[in-house]
């Protein structure tokens, strides 16, 4: 048996390797770590000016989403009709941290999509993002009035998750004192 | 009770594909007739329940039978007939059984039109295929059953995503399945040589008219994806190298490189051993993005972790069947001795760097596809690549793909001439060269890429038809074309449909303009020689959803040109907003509009005017190709040998016996 033949089984058996051990590595256990305790926060510049900053404190008290995202992430474009509907429809207060972009394609997407987010942090550098032990985008957290981190979803947010799981919660979590 | 019935016909045709994937093979490696003759008649059985099983479900969903949970999940009382039997293929188990019926079907067609395959080797291929149809049944009798009962069934159904209500997603699917699957016909041919040990032509000319075939719907699937994401999705792109796209897209360039390295294997017995490795290629692949896409491992970033038991079933499978088919071919390969040389200057040369080119290039789009989860595994963090790494690597590839094209086609068998390719090449070439550099005067205004795009798409027409010019030689050209075999106005309309796609894809991506507007009713705005002209939004009603529907008309030098309708619906069940483009569709360019949003209370709306020249190009191009495979699959020789060796049937069935 000559050695070269031997590759292409090589390079799969490698491919496998790697599939399973990202089988093995159930992203769902990661962020229980932070799920209860307080949201880290951050302070960020502004992504429509750039000279000013934006900080998660102006949410204090309320119940709100973070929704971290970015132009280079296709979930992200297929999310992005339904955050309009969650801000336009359901009126959700939805924080967003936009990630390892460009500004002008940012500011150039929320224009033509339309803009669901109260303000949104740049986050260039993942400086925020790795405190939130982002996984990748889109990634959703729900905090709570008092800044505790309730809820968290990996993906875009869809029709599904909002009525079986998102919209109950943060019901509740309005009627907490 | 119809459900019980569909499930009881999976169960049955699982114990036929058990069958199916050992008594033949057995029978071929022992030399026991009565076995080998079992590989017909039990895979059509399998066909038939397979079938059974299928139309069950279906009737589920035209019944709104919502006990069974997977149509409860996928269908309404509301949903109309053609996306309720479109449903069937909507979701994870249907799309399987959808799937295990697409293989029955080729295996179905591969016991009817082989009759010219040795009877031993006929009973490997059904049986390599009833070893897919094994695992993939498995897989959805025990992970994902599309006959499961729910204890409580609800009054109506979650309805059918709203994607995928449009006909242009409702036949995507299919087409694309009917690709994947197809490749398997090539792949069981293969591994079939291998396992019986005679890795000559023969295999290669049977699998030739399956491998195009296969080709020609995976090219539709595709073009029908593009047009769909180009249409409904509202952002006026047509691919977005989105992790679903390559899916499809890896298996479509390998099997390109396998139609290409099928020929020279057949004609002039080359590249034996590496054209098997590209046909387990092609469907490793194929299997690789249907798990990928419908196990929603990329799509969602968050891998197989969706349900961890379908995940470690996908990745068995896929150990088994690749890595066995891989290990087969680390044994068998070795034993090739190819004795046929040729040199530098040769068609073999050009199609050994078409397989070189097309091979890199789906290395480097499954690279950039399968990153994220690189590393994620090697805790790199979490990087996304997007359509910026797929435009920088894939273009500058295809590019020498393209001008080796015009190349390779003229180029003689075994061995050529350098200064005999120079002097056949160079009118087409200074001809392309001028054009090139003219025709983009045309447009709006001088670019270089469109010079480059110009020049590449008449290089290829034009060596594409002096190739009947070479072929005629000394002789008269329209006896030349009379005498073209099916085989080469294959090739010529297939490279004509590169030629157009080029084209296409290249004006399209330079000369596109887009604005977004604010628009009152009644205002106007200009854009790419035309003036859209807003007249205001109405509500309507669909039969599931609805509707803000608005309307624009065009102008062009003060006519009126087209009237479009951009909509933005809010389908009932499961409130999802989704748009729809107003499109006015033409040879040389569209008009595109999407609406935005309402701004105020005067009735004005945000609007995404569109002005794309030469985007039809693309899909023609997409089509021109298919067709293209078409006419090369229903090539006279194929079914001429498969004539001759019925005659000589007996005697071939006695000695592979």
């Amino acid at each position: 048996m000559k050695a070269r033949f031997l590759i292409p089984l090589g390079g799969f058996v490698l491919l496998v390797i790697l599939l399973g051990i990202g089988l093995t590595m159930d992203p769902r256990d990661v962020p229980s770590v932070l799920i209860d305790k307080p949201a880290p926060g951050f302070t960020l510049p502004d992504l429509h000016n750039l000279e000013q900053t934006v900080s998660s404190d102006a949410m204090q008290g309320q119940v709100w989403l973070l929704n971290v995202w970015g132009t280079w992430c296709p979930e992200c474009w297929r999310e992005h009709s339904f955050l309009m509907y969650l801000k336009q429809r359901e009126g959700v207060p939805i924080v967003g941290l936009d990630w390892r972009d460009d500004a002008a394609d940012a500011r150039q997407m929320l224009a033509q999509e339309g803009d669901p987010f109260l303000f949104v942090g740049f986050d260039p550098d993942s400086k925020a993002v790795m405190d939130w032990g982002v996984y990748g985008a889109p990634e959703t957290f729900l905090i709570d009035k008092k800044g505790i981190i309730r809820w968290k979803h990996k993906g875009g947010l869809n029709p599904e998750v909002w009525s079986n799981e998102l919209k109950p919660l943060m019901q509740q979590l309005e009627n907490e004192a | 009770m119809i459900p019980e019935l569909g499930q009881f016909a999976l169960v049955l045709a699982l114990v036929l594909a058990l069958v199916q994937a050992t008594l033949p093979v057995i029978g071929a490696h022992k030399g026991i007739a009565p076995w080998i003759a079992l590989a017909r008649p039990v895979a059509q059985a399998q066909l038939l329940f397979v079938v059974v099983a299928y139309l069950c479900l279906t009737y589920a969903f035209l019944d709104n039978d919502f006990s069974v949970r997977y149509v409860a999940s996928n269908s309404n009382t509301e949903l109309p007939v053609l996306y309720q039997i479109s449903g069937v293929w909507g979701a994870h188990e249907g799309s399987l059984l959808f799937w295990a019926l697409t293989l029955s079907i080729w295996t179905g067609a591969v016991t009817l039109f082989s009759r010219s395959v040795p009877a031993a080797m006929l009973a490997r291929v059904v049986g390599v295929m009833g070893m897919v149809s094994v695992g993939f049944l498995l897989f959805m009798l025990f992970t994902s059953n599309p006959f499961e009962r729910l204890p409580n069934p609800p009054l109506d159904g979650r309805d059918l995503n709203p994607l995928l209500q449009d006909p242009g997603l409702a036949i995507h699917p299919p087409l694309l399945y009917m690709g994947y699957v197809g490749f398997s016909v090539a792949f069981a041919f293969a591994i079939a040589a291998m396992l019986g040990g005679r890795l000559d032509a023969a295999w290669a000319r049977w699998s030739r008219p399956w491998t195009s075939i296969a080709w020609v719907f995976l090219t539709l699937g595709i073009v029908v994806g593009s047009w769909w994401a180009y249409y409904e999705l509202g952002w006026g792109g047509w691919w977005f190298w989105d992790p679903v796209e390559n899916a499809s897209f890896l298996p479509w360039l390998v099997g390109t490189a396998l139609m290409h390295s099928l020929a020279a294997t057949e004609k002039r017995g080359a590249f034996k051993a590496w054209t098997v490795l590209l046909a387990i290629f092609a469907f490793s692949l194929s299997l690789l993005g249907t798990f990928l896409v419908r196990s929603g491992v990329l799509t969602s970033v968050h891998a197989f972790a969706t349900d961890p038991e379908r995940g470690v079933f996908i990745l068995i499978f896929l150990a088994l069947t690749v890595g066995g088919s891989l290990l087969l071919y680390s044994w068998r390969a070795a034993q090739i001795r190819s004795t046929v040389s040729f040199d530098l200057v040769s068609r073999e040369t050009g199609l050994l760097l078409n397989n070189v080119l097309l091979v890199v290039a789906t290395g480097a789009v499954l690279l950039g596809t399968l990153y994220p989860l690189i590393t994620e595994t090697l805790n790199l963090g979490k990087i996304s690549v997007g359509p910026p790494y797929f435009n920088a690597v894939f273009v500058p590839l295809m590019i020498p793909l393209v001008l080796a094209m015009g190349v390779g086609a003229m180029a003689r068998w075994k061995q050529d001439s350098a200064a005999n390719l120079v002097r056949k090449l160079r009118t087409p070439l200074g001809i392309a060269l001028v054009l090139g550099l003219l025709t983009p005067l045309l447009m709006p205004y001088y670019h270089l890429g469109a010079a480059l795009t110009l020049f590449l798409g008449f290089w290829v027409t034009l060596t594409t038809l002096w190739w009947f010019h070479d072929r005629a030689g000394h002789g008269s050209l329209s006896s030349a074309i009379r005498t073209t075999p099916r085989g080469g106005w294959g090739m010529v309309t297939g490279h004509l449909g590169i030629a157009v796609f080029v084209i296409g894809a290249g004006l399209t991506s330079i000369y596109s303009s887009e604005k977004d507007v604010r628009l009152d009713p009644g205002q106007s705005y200009e854009l790419g020689g035309h003036e859209f002209k807003f007249l205001g939004v109405v509500s309507a009603e669909g039969p599931n959803y609805s509707a803000e529907r608005g309307t624009v008309e065009a102008y062009k030098g003060g006519d009126l040109v087209a009237t479009l309708h951009p909509e933005k619906r809010v389908y009932r069940v499961q409130t999802m907003p989704m748009t729809e483009a107003g499109i006015d569709a033409g040879l040389f360019r569209d008009l595109f509009v999407a609406l935005g949003e309402p701004l105020g209370q005067s009735g004005a709306w945000s609007l995404r005017l569109y002005h794309k020249p030469f985007v039809r190009w693309i899909w023609f191009g997409g089509l021109f190709m298919a067709l293209g495979g078409l006419i090369a699959a229903t090539d006279r020789r194929y079914f001429q040998a498969a004539r001759r060796t019925v005659k000589a049937g007996p005697e071939a069935v006695a000695g592979a016996a």
